[in-house]
């Protein structure tokens, strides 16, 4: 395996070192490193497999994990988590309203009511309705309205724009870009997609399946050298796999 | 004194209300069922009671306890899965419920498996009260948070919500109300007043605050009715609440279409 690049950045807000998490004898994080600053627009990036919602679980904690994650500053920083495929469905089960879905982080209404606006859904639509009801975009939307109405520092989003079409997934990511700047978030993000990683990312992390990783703002790092490593050696081993 | 039939009234409103209440989560958490086979770990329990004079519900109590406890340690012991264990931990309990209960005396066996909530104490009816009411208080405030968790678990922690923690206390919840509703149902039907009022209270509700609501009035409107009744017509109480309830249902269903 070869030695992952560190990259070391002025004013870290994350610091992750040696990270190593095992389910049973299967390793999907071997040993990596890296820093987030702050107010920066962090990619991951891999196929399959290669352990991107992993590395975002075990820096929030939910699976156990070895190594050192460290916050820097006085105290842990106010995140937001968007899980991948955090389905309609699930809500539709529920007997709950996009109001109360908002109420188990914030009580006031005068706070949500802007926020919805600020993703361009409209309150009085769709406040009484269940989640699950809305489209997927209007959905997504309410997600990322959701993930920032507890003021975080830092977002953690997960594939934000899975099972939306190109339209909708342009709105989503101007959206975070537009959040982005004007509440100066640190944002850390799981996508497949090139074109964005190019658009929006200050840096990019890779994962592939052999635990080889890049680090580095992506206009340096995702040489065509560097994406055929990422991408092509998870083609080998699903052609492997299915011998 | 108290008349009886107001202590038996007080009791079944709020053990009826407040089981809806909870099961209003419970079906969220698809866990509706569970009510039924826990009462029937309760029967061992309640025989002993009634065998040997102690409190009902304390023997119900117990037995779902220790029930609980058991299938816990045999799923770690035989890593064998948790619902067949339940099926051979719950049918010995109805089991042994029988072989203590002498089968001469024919009211006990009734009381035990359908309830007698008319010659209810006034110890026992402070008793339901009180906790009633205090595990309507508990449920209410982590509530939200179990329904969190059952959108997403890894959403609910993020969020600092310690999810093991809050099912362990839902847990211990039913296991109080299931050994409450004993004395009203007996420890065949529990299953009946925590699924029914949450099942009607659904067809009326968008939002969680009307189905647990909804739930619990539900749930308390039938205990009322199903008491007027068996004051009526000499009946078992506990049989025509459950019956009004399942009525009450089947009437939602074609009112529900209207509300819509």
């Amino acid at each position: 395996m070869e030695e992952p690049i560190l990259q070391v950045t002025p004013h870290p807000i994350l610091v992750v070192r040696g990270l190593n998490v095992k389910f049973g004898e299967d390793e999907v994080i071997k040993n990596l490193s890296f820093e987030v600053k702050k107010g920066e627009f962090l990619i991951v990036l891999g196929p399959n497999g290669s352990g991107k919602t992993t590395l975002f679980k075990a820096i929030l904690g939910l699976v156990p994990s070895e190594g050192k994650i460290i916050w820097q500053g006085a105290k842990t920083p106010k995140i937001s988590y968007l899980p991948e495929r955090l389905s309609q469905d699930q809500f539709k089960n529920l007997a709950i309203t996009i109001k109360e879905f908002f109420r188990f982080k914030e009580s006031r209404d005068e706070k949500i009511v802007p926020i919805l606006k600020a993703v361009g859904l409209e309150p009085k639509d769709i406040l009484n309705k269940n989640p699950g009801n809305l489209s997927s975009g209007q959905f997504q939307r309410m997600l990322i309205a959701w993930s920032l109405i507890s003021e975080p520092e830092i977002l953690f989003f997960d594939e934000p724009a899975t099972g939306i079409d190109i339209g909708g997934e342009e709105t989503i990511y101007s959206l975070l870009e537009k959040f982005w700047k004007e509440k100066n978030l640190t944002i850390l993000l799981i996508t497949h997609d090139l074109d964005i990683v190019y658009k929006y990312a200050t840096n990019v992390l890779c994962l592939s399946k052999k635990g080889v990783c890049c680090f580095g703002p992506p206009k340096e790092i995702l040489t065509p050298e560097a994406l055929e490593k990422i991408y092509k050696t998870g083609i080998k081993f699903y052609e492997h796999r299915h011998d | 004194m108290i008349n009886q039939f107001i202590l038996s009234l007080i009791s079944a409103i709020f053990i009826g209300g407040v089981a809806g209440y909870l099961g209003s989560l419970m079906i969220t958490k698809r866990m509706g069922l569970v009510g039924g086979p826990l009462g029937h770990l309760a029967l061992p329990g309640v025989a002993l009671a009634l065998v040997y004079h102690f409190n009902v519900f304390l023997g119900a109590l117990l037995t779902i306890i220790i029930g609980g406890i058991l299938i816990w340690l045999l799923e770690i012991k035989t890593k064998a899965s948790m619902e067949a264990l339940s099926g051979l931990v719950f049918a010995s309990g109805v089991a042994l419920g029988f072989l203590i209960l002498p089968f001469s005396e024919e009211h006990q066996l009734e009381e035990a498996l359908i309830g007698d909530i008319a010659k209810i104490s006034f110890a026992d009816t402070i008793l339901a009260i009180i906790l009633s009411t205090l595990i309507f208080l508990i449920i209410k405030r982590i509530y939200s948070k179990l329904l969190l968790a059952e959108v997403s678990e890894d959403l609910a922690k993020t969020e600092g919500i310690k999810v093991k923690k809050y099912n362990f206390i839902y847990l211990a919840c039913i296991a109080i109300i299931v050994a409450l509703t004993v004395k009203l149902v007996g420890g065949l039907l529990p299953v009946a007043l925590i699924v029914i009022p949450a099942l009607t209270a659904r067809n009326f509700s968008k939002s969680s605050f009307q189905y647990s609501f909804g739930a619990l009035i539900f749930g308390a409107v039938s205990a009322i009715l199903g008491i007027l009744l068996a004051k009526f017509y000499g009946l078992p109480a506990g049989l025509l609440i459950i019956l009004v309830g399942a009525l009450i249902f089947v009437v939602s269903i074609f009112l529900k279409k209207s509300y819509e």
